[in-house]
Formats: structure tokens, sequence, C-alpha cells
């Protein structure tokens, strides 16, 4: 049997058709990605909004299971102004000539490069408001440094941890940058130290925390004959605050340069002879190839692993945690420790609270560390 | 689906069929917990799990049931488990816990009531557990929720031979206690050549340090007997953290922080414990364990050289009409013994297991009848004696039979000794009873063992800790509700000894 279709009618099927197929084409797109979205929704975005509900109440015990009691800005009022400011953010001390030296230079810094910003040919509006509001939480957070550790005040678990991150990316940067030039030049057993030098890492960070915990026990640990041999036995350094930090920045630090050395070994070795062979021909010195050729062409990876290193370094909590448990007093505390300790006593919101405090922290240096320097040296490159 | 699958699913249908049939033909009357699975949650050892680690086989032999330990550091215990049963995700059957906690676990109703089970099990001798510990560690609003494993004081232990040797007694007060800590600090005590400690405490954060700063604070705070409490004024809830008694707690907390070894206040128990046992300190402060530990020769170099004694007291105590420190007198101290105030601490009340209402019933049967075992006379008896178990004496029948203390190793003088401590505290009609209400844990584990990890390490003065302490219970006394806190703490008071 045949079926006959007239003309008219497929012009007629045509013309209905061909919106539909366009509007179909348009949302295809969409319907594509669409699990992806579901999928981002379900593990990213939902458990983000619900921590930050979780972060306006508090948990209690009802027959047969949990109830969440909404608060309002309880926890957060408690973290800024309440009970665990102290903890939180530290201590203030009387400022002292050194404090003041660095505040004035750190603020004359800011200054200066706002108003170089705003005098340049490339400033738009809305890159002012940025930097200003940017500037202004720079600044706060300076003042807190400042004021917690160059006084005799104390910090809290924010400064603690960014200082826990500035001094373990900036050790970890320029000894992995340092070991990974070493590699490349054709020494021998370098192929062993390749290896070697990557151990660390591979190590689970619990063991690298017991492994230092043993090492900075000077009356029983393995060190014990080096300490005894300069009469340390007595001393310990772990129940010093900033000794005990420290320590744990020395064992981050171990853990966490091959990373870094491994990432810029690899930049290093794609680099081409070329450039190098012809400012040799040319007459540069070592320093100067290093500088003006070698650097500039592993910028691009030496911002993105110190960006994936800067966030990564603000979750610390397995070194602190081991190592003294957070002490001695709260000396050690890191801020995901600190919401840790919380949670540990079932105050799920006031955990929280700490935890979005950490978020916005850590978005807002990666942030402005992004603009304000990785698309820079990314653009010069 | 393919020929070859249907087969293979129809041959592992017939095996499993087979297989239960051949499961349920080896049930009998000698095993009634056949093919079940009891998980149990305890801390990380190896005390407290590891008897129930090394008896589980023994049992699952005698019932056929499978016993699963599953252990997780103390300081985790009391969310993971409270969060595994509020969640209803019932991981675990049955927990060995701090029965502190029973405040948050019991009224939302997650334990099993356990009331007619002890009663009907003659085998676990019900009454041959101290009344103390049937009360404070098992009992909750007139009901059984748990099954005392262990009974615990904190006493203190001191080198016998030393102090006979130098003629030095052993201390009545905390004052004692630091002068001998100094008259030994840095001498050699063990004959090794090095250098010793007068006194080694745990007081690393996050641990079990925050115990024995009760422990202290106890003889200045409490004097009225048990129901005077220690840690809230019964009229107001308002606590007892920021006066004269609480200032010479910290006093005596930071004095002995620098007599002891150099990594004190990272020392936990296990390291305070085997500096003690290794020889290397004079004094020391803990639970029932070093009296036991002492005597297990494979690693202890003290052995019947330790003795125990009910924890020192104090001259001056809070006089709570003035809150300030007082002379003790008839009026003031009525159970002071040649003018000391001794108020031993029953810290922590003991471990002991409870079971998860949520499980099976054949489940529940299970886990009641493996921690009826252990309790059990027979192998109770047995293990309080071994010192890595962490179980401490709470039975009767514990402090009757002697012949059990010398087979273990400890000399008859030193039994009596040992025993004679803990029978002292234990029938002191001024024991300090230790917290038991609604966010127990918070109090102790997070606000009080923060406060005086800082203090002990320099970052807050006396009355910084005093303060800071004073204001965090406060706040969690308001947030929980200031009248049923403290109506709680008034019923854990009224324990029956």
């Amino acid at each position: 049997m045949s079926i006959h279709v007239s003309p008219r009618a497929l012009t007629a099927v045509a013309s209905w058709w061909r919106p539909v197929a366009g509007r179909l084409d348009r949302v295809a797109s969409g319907v594509f990605i669409l699990p992806a979205v579901v999928v981002i929704l379900a593990f990213s975005i939902f458990p983000l909004i619900t921590s930050l509900y979780v972060s306006l109440s508090r948990l209690g015990f009802s027959q047969g299971g949990v109830e969440l009691k909404f608060v309002g800005f309880d926890n957060y009022r408690k973290l800024l102004f309440g009970i665990d400011r102290p903890h939180f953010l530290g201590v203030a001390g009387p400022l002292t000539p050194l404090g003041i030296a660095a505040l004035i230079a750190i603020y004359g810094l800011f200054a200066f490069l706002l108003y170089r910003y705003a005098r340049g040919a490339t400033r738009t509006v809305g890159g002012l408001v940025g930097r200003v509001v940017a500037t202004a939480i720079a600044g706060a957070l300076a003042w807190l440094i400042v004021n917690t550790i160059l006084t005799s005040g104390r910090p809290g678990t924010l400064v603690v941890t960014i200082v826990y991150v500035g001094v373990d990316v900036a050790v970890q940067y320029l000894l992995g940058l340092g070991l990974a030039l070493l590699v490349v030049q054709h020494l021998p057993g370098r192929r062993f130290f390749r290896v070697v030098f990557l151990l660390p890492m591979m190590i689970t960070p619990v063991g690298v925390a017991y492994l230092f915990r043993m090492l900075a026990d000077t009356s029983k640990g393995p060190l014990y004959p080096l300490w005894a041999h300069f009469g340390l036995t007595d001393v310990s350094w772990v129940t010093n605050p900033w000794g005990a930090r420290l320590a744990v920045m020395i064992g981050d630090v171990w853990q966490w340069t091959p990373f870094i050395f491994i990432v810029l070994l690899a930049a290093i070795e794609t680099l081409p002879h070329e450039l190098t062979e012809a400012a040799v021909v040319d007459g540069a010195t070592r320093w100067q190839v290093f500088w003006r050729i070698t650097f500039p062409q592993i910028l691009p990876a030496t911002t993105t692993v110190v960006l994936i290193r800067i966030i990564e370094g603000f979750k610390i909590i397995d070194l602190p945690n081991v190592l003294t448990n957070g002490g001695p007093g709260t000396a050690t505390e890191s801020l995901t420790l600190h919401a840790y300790t919380i949670w540990r006593a079932l105050d799920i919101g006031g955990s929280a609270a700490v935890a979005y405090m950490l978020l916005i922290v850590v978005t807002f240096v990666g942030i402005a560390y992004v603009n304000l320097f990785r698309n820079r040296a990314t653009a010069v490159a | 689906m393919s020929r070859h699958l249907a087969r293979a699913l129809v041959l592992m249908v017939g095996v499993g069929v087979i297989a239960a049939c051949s499961g349920g033909s080896s049930t009998s009357s000698n095993q009634p917990y056949s093919g079940v699975t009891v998980r149990v949650v305890t801390f990380t050892g190896p005390q407290i799990a590891e008897p129930l680690q090394r008896r589980a086989p023994d049992f699952e032999k005698a019932t056929g049931a499978k016993v699963q330990i599953i252990t997780v550091p103390f300081s985790d215990l009391y969310q993971k488990v409270l969060t595994d049963f509020a969640t209803k995700t019932n991981s675990y059957d049955a927990t060995v816990f701090d029965p502190q906690w029973m405040g948050d676990y019991v009224p939302p109703g997650y334990l099993e009531d356990l009331t007619d089970r002890v009663q009907k099990d003659s085998a676990l001798q019900w009454n041959d557990i101290a009344p103390f510990f049937r009360d404070f560690s098992a009992t909750f609003k007139g009901k059984v929720y748990t099954i005392p494993l262990d009974g615990d004081f904190q006493m203190v232990y001191y080198r016998k031979d030393l102090f006979q040797k130098d003629g030095i007694q052993p201390p009545a007060t905390w004052d004692d206690y630091i002068a001998a800590a100094k008259h030994f600090q840095g001498k050699d005590l063990n004959g090794d050549g090095k250098n010793d400690y007068g006194s080694c405490l745990a007081m690393k954060r996050s641990a079990q340090s925050y115990w024995a700063w009760i422990s202290i604070a106890a003889a200045y705070l409490q004097s009225q007997g048990t129901k005077q409490g220690a840690f809230f004024n019964t009229a107001n809830m308002q606590p007892l953290t920021n006066n004269p008694a609480a200032a010479a707690a910290l006093d005596v907390y930071k004095q002995l922080s620098k007599i002891g070894p150099p990594d004190q206040l990272n020392n936990d128990v296990g390291d305070s414990r085997g500096l003690f046992i290794t020889g290397r300190c004079a004094l020391s402060l803990d639970w029932g364990d070093i009296g036991t530990l002492a005597i297990d020769t494979t690693q202890s170099k003290v052995a019947d050289k330790v003795g125990a004694i009910i924890l020192p007291g104090s001259k001056k105590v809070l006089d709570r009409s003035t809150m300030q420190l007082a002379d003790c007198n008839a009026t003031l101290c009525p159970y002071a013994v040649n003018g000391v105030n001794h108020a031993p601490f029953a810290a922590f009340g003991g471990w002991s297991g409870a079971i998860n209402k949520a499980s099976a019933a054949k489940t529940k049967d299970a886990a009641f009848a493996f921690l009826s075992y252990m309790s059990q006379p027979a192998q109770s008896g047995e293990d309080v004696t071994i010192g890595k178990t962490g179980f401490n004496p709470y039975r009767t029948s514990h402090f009757t039979k002697q012949d059990a203390w010398t087979k273990a190793g400890m000399s008859a003088a030193a039994a009596t000794d040992y025993l004679g401590a803990i029978q002292a505290s234990l029938q002191s009609p001024n024991m300090v009873l230790d917290l038991r209400i609604p966010q127990t844990s918070f109090y102790q584990q997070t606000a009080l063992d923060t406060a005086l990890a800082q203090f002990l390490a320099g970052e807050i003065s006396s009355s910084q800790c005093m303060t800071q302490i004073t204001n965090q219970w406060n706040t969690k006394t308001d947030e929980v509700g200031r009248q049923s806190q403290l109506d709680a703490y008034k019923a854990s008071l009224s324990i029956t000894k």
C-alpha cells in the first residue's frame, strides 16, 4: 500500500515543524547540560545552601530525631562579637613601635597601589570599587594580624590559619622551585632524587603528623640523642606557642613542597631550549637566564600551583590536630580545627558558621589573588 | 536476559537457599544468636576496646553471635554515636561509652530500657555491682539504660619506696603534693642516670585531662556532702567556676604543670601512665589504671613500689555564704579528716554499655547478652586486675575477692592499699559526682578543656580563665534552658549511694 502525500500537506507540515525544530535546537544545549547542572546543584549548591541555613540555627535532639531551631545570626555574633571572639579573632594588645611601623608600611603600600590604579590608563569604575573593597578587607586583616601577633595579644584561629598559609606557601614555593631547578640539572642520581623528593606527598597527612610528633619529642623521640647532645632534653618546643606553630609549619612544608616541585619540574622541562641557548650565546649570566627567561615562562604554572596551595593551605587540620590537638592552649588551632572542635560537641550551627567564615576568607583571598596577580602574571607570560 | 545469566542466577539462588537451610539447621539451643551480628562502638584502645575484643571470640563460640568491635577516638565518640542514632543511620547496635552523656542520649529515646532485662538476668548478678555505679553509671530517671563495665575514681599514686626512703608522708593536701613533687623533681628515680620528674599528669588538650583539674578543685569547692554539688549553685545554676576556690585549684594546676616532664602539656593519660610505670615519676593522678598497670612486669619497673591514696584535700574550702575561701571547721567541713577536707571525685563514672533502641529485637538480645557476659563476675573479676583493660573495680566481689588480685601479681599489702583507696573514695559522704546533664560534653570537653589548655599555655590568666569558663557555661545553660538544666543537675545530685 502506498501513501500519497500532497506537496501542499508537506509544506504545511514543514512550516509547522520548522519553528518547533528551531526551538528544540535552541533548548537542546540546555537539555544536554541539564544532568551536569542537576549533579552540581545536588552535590554542591544544595549542601552549600543547607549549611548556610544550619549556620543560622541550633541543633537539638528530640524524640526520635533532631530539630534545627532558627537563631538568626547568633552563631556569627558569637564568633565576631561574643564569647568566641577571642578564640576566632584573637586578642589585640597595645600597639608596639614595630606594629605601628608595620601598619604604616602596609597601609602606605595599599594607598600607593590604589593611587597608581586610579591614575592609570586602564582604570574602570568597577575595577576601582572592587579594589577599594579588597583594600578595606585586606587592611582589616592586616590590622588584625599586626595587633595580635606583633603585640602582647594573641592570634585567634583566623590569624593562625593566615600565618600558616602565608609562611607555608612561600617556603614551599621557594624550596619546590629550588629543587625543581636542581633536578633539571644534569647531576648524577637525579632520577633517584626525583622519586625521593616526591615521597612526602605520598604519605597520608595523619602519618606525617605522627612522624613530626615523634620527631618533636625531646625526651624520648628518635632525635633524643641529638637533643641530649645539645642539652635540650628538658626543653619542649611543642609546649611553646610559636614552637608548636613552627612544628606544624615544618611538617606542612615537608609534606607539600613535593607538589610544587613536581608541577614546576614539569613546567621547566617543557620549556624550549632555544631561548636559553640564545641568551647564553648573547652572554647572559645564569641569574639573567633564570630571571628573564625561565621564570617568566613558568609563571602561568607558578600562579596556578600557588593558588591551589593557598586554597588547600586554608583547610589545614591534620597536622595541628595530631601534633598537639590544637594546643598548647589554642596556639596551633586552624579554622578547620576550630570548626571541628565545635562540631565535636554537636554545636553544628556554630561549626557551620566557622566554616562559612573560612569560605568567605578563602573566596576573598582567591579572588584577590586571581585578579591582582594571576591575570597580570599570565598576561605578562 | 541471556540463558547463561539466568542459569547463573538460579544456581546462586539455589546455593543461597541451601546455605540458609544449613545455617538454620546449625542453630541449636546452645547457640541462641547464631547468624546475629552485633556492632559495638567504643573508643580507640588499647584500654576498654582490648577486653571487648579479647572476649568477643569466646562469646561468639558460646552463643553463635558475631561481635564486631568498632573503635573511634575518645574525642569523637560522643558525637559519632549520637549523630548515628539521631539520623537513624543506626550503624551501631551497642556502645560502650561515658554514662555522663545519658542526658543527651536518653531523653530523645535512643537507648533501650534495660530495667527488666537486668533484673531477669541472674548471671549478671546485678546487685553485686556497687550501688553507686548501678545508680550513676546505669540509671537515668529511675530506669536502667546501661550495664557498668568499669568503676572510675581518680586517685593519687606515689612511689612508696622513694617516699619511705626520704621519710616523706603521702600527700594529705594539694600543698603536700606540690612539696613532695618539688622534692623529687630532677632526681634520678629509676636508676637509669636520667633526671626524672616529681609529678606526671595528663595535660593535653582534647584528651582526658580536664578531669584532673576537677579532682583538684573538688577539695576546695565541695565540703558539705555529695548533694552540695561542685559544678553549679543548686539555687540558680550559676557555675562555681569563678571564685577563690576555683582560683586556688587553677594555681595548683599551674604549679603542677611546671613540676613534671617538659612535654607535660602535650601528654595524655597514656603518656603519663607510661612515664609513671617506667619509674620516671614520683607522683601521679589517675583513675585506677596505674594500680593494675604497675603490676604488669612486661612493661612496669615499679611493681610493688606503688602506693595509692584517696585524692588529697584542702584545709581551706569555699564558704558558699560568702563565696570566699575559709579555714575548715566543724560546720564548714563536717567530713574533714584531721582538718583536711577530702572530696574524692567519681570522674567520668566508668565505661558502661548501652544498646541502640532501633536495632532488631534479636540483635538487642544478643547485644545485651554480650554486655552482660562482659560484666559478669567471672569475666570482669579477671579484667579489672589487668592494667591494659582500662577497667577498674566496680562490683562488691571485686573488692572482697583478694585472691584475684594476688593471682594477678599484686602483693597482699598493695592490693589492700589499692582497693582501700578506691573504697575510701566510694564510701566518702563527700564524694563529688561528675556532671551528667544535657550537653555535658560541651560544658566539659569543649568549654572547660579549652580554657584550661589556654590557661596552662599562658594564653589567658587565672581570672580570664575563670571568666571564660563561667561565660561559656552560662551561655550554654541559657541556650538549653536554665530551669531545665537546673532540674537535670539537681536530679543528678540526688543519686543514692
